[in-house]
């Protein structure tokens, strides 16, 4: 009960922080980082369920974040009619040779018994796939970037709904979790660390690379919203009078409005995974989880396939990892694929799961709003610090310029002392896993 | 065309052949570095890339002080002579890092994904000082001569259209791999500490059963591992450019290196971090140019020939990773246990 009290109050303490920062700075402050809170948390869940589950390390979780995050635009921004009038063929040409590799690697995979030859095969297959792909579409991804580049020169997506892209992005990531797993799972623990740090990096590459696909790093923007505009709030009639029921003014109260509605969808989805992974950890799947986590001898003692289900979990994470990562491509509306970092999309996640308390849900979720919560406030913070201990110099001292030039990066120094620290004198976290069986 | 067939041998020669012997100078010295780690902590230590960086930043600070002395070496980079310093301002670093960091989990026993997390952390306090004393741009502190052979004077000496130039960098970098690898060989093998060290990689039991001070073999560790990675980032930094997050990117190829060759293995690390060079660069090169020389008549290559763009010059390790894990996990030259 003691316990229990005690999470209590660190959300209670969590909701007082946000409501002084609505109270101080504004309501729209507040909301915008509630939203990345949400999202946040989301994402440490997923972090959460890989390595507080079965303790897997990944260090991919910015490469399964950005596939989430290509899958948002895909899915929702129209095709574009020109490239794909100019480019058509090209591009189901490509399209066909893609999938015919796919398909052929798979039934090779399916059908030969496991050893070298079945591996040699199918790397066969994907090197043919790879090559016969650059031979003919290669002529066809200058055509479709050459069709508008200032504007377009890409082939644009599917113009479906962008709440699509989230059940989406979650299979693409998890797809793509599923190849790196099957390779690295089974072997020492570092060997999935490293792979998921390459795949991390070529899929940001690909993302910043690959203009027919993404625009690269000349971004996608204006992505369609699951949520109203403010612009027609603004005129339209039951919000002004809702206005003036509420006495706000409608342009402020518009953008609160928006944001209170993203936060709302961003609930939804939170809870209803939280919901989810809370009756898989208690569930026998969850203790047998936790039983090869503690113990991989004695779990295989008893019958259990280790690597499957180091594989499974691996998978699932990656998915809640990728539908957080089309949730935050979908609030900001446009993807960028220049802000995929490490740092912020794999080692702030990291920060949060091991601060908040590995192995619990609740623990991830409180993470995930405390560190992005001090991950926001911290640069007005830092700021303010770097001046004040300056404060004693000239205004124009190289060194005083220097330290509140480089206020930015103490961000990194911090987040690793957090983390550091956290993992030395409290590795169970704001909330420890709770061992106790529920009857 | 006689020469053609020439020419063709020199363009590789310039494109491929030099810079990779290069990075796979760099590489194999950095892979050295993680091997010994992992081969005497058993973690693979994610703060490597880093502290090549942090490495590398007290060499240009060095380098920038004896610059503003006037001290130089002449033709050589003054950085040769800054190394000394930044070893030992890095080993100090890292001992540091040792003190507060892993002896807790060593003492405690902890599992190895512990140790990896924990370098992660170091990883970022050590790039935020970097980027913090030095900032997160390009710093060029290569100075002295340039060239040891310019591509004019190979084309004016062998009357060649393709020239060979080859950078003091990439010469330095060779010359000094080979000494550093030697001494490093020569200490492992001969000298006591390094017998202990192989002792304890080998059976940590049985080295401590047999009086070996397990605090000595991890200091000594530390200190080698920095000296490695001083080395190797200094010398990359040279040749190319020192931008701290091309430090935290060449971790990829690194431990791709390592674990290519058998990670724990030294002589592995060496021949993994030529594989993965010589591959690297012989993936991405553009090969139209040379196509065109050896295929007689007037054809003419249509497209750069280029198996894969520079872009994504990483997946190259990647890949190398994922194939030596698929068909022999413990590395080309066998290395600890998978």
């Amino acid at each position: 009960m003691i316990g229990s009290l005690r999470n209590v109050t660190y959300f209670l303490i969590m909701a007082g922080l946000i409501v002084a920062v609505g109270q101080m700075q504004s309501w729209n402050v507040a909301l915008s980082i509630v939203n990345l809170c949400l999202i946040s948390s989301i994402m440490a869940l997923g972090v959460n369920i890989q390595w507080g589950y079965a303790g897997l390390f990944n260090v991919g979780v910015m490469g399964f974040a950005a596939l989430g995050g290509m899958a948002a635009m895909l899915v929702s921004m129209p095709p574009v009619k020109e490239a794909w009038a100019a480019a058509g063929s090209g591009a189901a040409i490509g399209l066909l040779i893609f999938v015919a590799t796919a398909v052929a690697a798979l039934v090779v995979y399916r059908k030969l018994a496991k050893g070298k030859l079945r591996t040699a095969l199918v790397m066969g297959i994907v090197v043919i796939g790879y090559l016969l792909l650059r031979i003919f579409f290669d002529p066809t991804t200058t055509t479709i970037e050459k069709v508008n580049p200032a504007a377009t020169g890409y082939l644009g997506g599917f113009g479906l709904p962008i709440l699509l892209s989230w059940p989406i992005g979650g299979l693409l990531a998890g797809a793509v979790a599923w190849v790196v797993g099957k390779i690295t799972l089974g072997l020492r623990s570092d060997y999935l660390a490293i792979a998921t740090l390459g795949i991390s990096e070529i899929i940001v590459a690909i993302l910043k690379h690959e203009d027919w696909l993404t625009r690269g790093v000349k971004n996608v923007n204006g992505l369609p919203r699951p949520v109203p505009y403010e612009i027609n709030l603004q005129s339209s009639e039951w919000f002004l009078s809702l206005c003036e029921r509420l006495g706000t003014n409608p342009v402020t109260f518009s953008s609160i409005f928006v944001k209170l509605c993203y936060a709302i969808l961003f609930l939804t989805v939170l809870l209803l995974i939280l919901w989810l992974s809370e009756r898989a950890l208690r569930s026998p799947w969850g203790r047998m989880m936790r039983a090869i986590r503690d113990n991989e001898v004695s779990a295989n003692a008893m019958g259990k396939n280790v690597t499957a289900r180091h594989l499974q979990v691996f998978v699932l994470g990656s998915i809640v990892v990728g539908i957080a990562g089309a949730m935050l491509t979908t609030l900001d509306g446009q993807l960028t694929p220049s802000s995929y970092q490490p740092l912020r999309f794999t080692f702030l996640i990291w920060v949060m799961v091991i601060v908040g308390g590995s192995g619990n849900n609740w623990g991830a979720v409180l993470g995930g709003f405390v560190i992005w919560f001090f991950w926001i406030e911290a640069e007005p913070l830092g700021l303010w610090l770097m001046d004040v201990l300056t404060s004693g110099m000239a205004v124009d001292n190289p060194l005083r310029l220097h330290l509140i030039e480089s206020a930015a990066h103490m961000r990194l120094m911090t987040m690793g002392l957090i983390l550091l620290l956290a993992l030395r004198f409290s590795p169970r976290g704001l909330i420890p896993e709770s061992t106790k069986q529920k009857v | 065309m006689l020469s053609e067939p020439l020419n063709a041998m020199a363009l590789l020669a310039n494109f491929v052949l030099v810079p990779a012997v290069a990075y796979g100078s760099q590489l194999a010295l950095g892979a050295l570095g993680v091997t010994l780690v992992y081969g005497i902590l058993r973690f693979s230590n994610f703060a490597h890339g880093d502290t090549m960086a942090f490495g590398t930043m007290f060499t240009i600070l060095f380098t920038w002080w004896f610059q503003s002395m006037g001290i130089n070496l002449g033709p050589l980079p003054t950085a040769l002579l800054a190394l000394p310093f930044a070893i030992v301002m890095c080993a100090f670093f890292v001992l540091l890092s040792d003190r507060f960091v892993y002896r807790f989990y060593r003492k405690q026993r902890a599992d190895p994904v512990i140790f990896v997390i924990a370098s992660v952390g170091v990883m970022f306090v050590m790039n935020g000082v970097v980027r913090f004393i030095i900032g997160p741009d390009d710093q060029n502190f290569a100075d002295g001569e340039r060239f040891i052979i310019r591509a004019r004077d190979f084309k004016q000496m062998t009357g060649l259209s393709e020239g060979i130039s080859i950078k003091v960098s990439q010469g330095i970098t060779v010359v000094t791999m080979i000494i550093v690898v030697a001494a490093l060989f020569w200490f492992l093998n001969k000298t006591r500490t390094g017998k202990s060290m192989r002792a304890y990689s080998d059976n940590e039991d049985l080295a401590l059963l047999s009086g070996i001070n397990p605090d000595r073999v991890v200091m000594v560790t530390w200190i080698l591992a920095a000296a490695l990675a001083t080395i190797a980032g200094s010398l990359y930094g040279l040749d190319k450019s020192f931008k701290p997050f091309t430090y935290f990117q060449l971790l990829l190829p690194i431990f791709a290196a390592a674990i290519v060759g058998g990670l724990g293995n030294p002589l592995g690390a060496i021949a993994g971090g030529f594989v993965i060079a010589f591959s690297e660069i012989t993936v991405t090169y553009a090969y139209k140019k040379f196509a065109n020389y050896i295929v007689p008549g007037d054809w003419k290559a249509d497209g750069l020939l280029q198996l894969l763009s520079t872009n994504y010059k990483f997946a190259v390790s990647f890949i190398i990773l994922l194939l030596v894990l698929l068909f022999r996990p413990t590395g080309i030259f066998k290395g600890k246990s998978v």
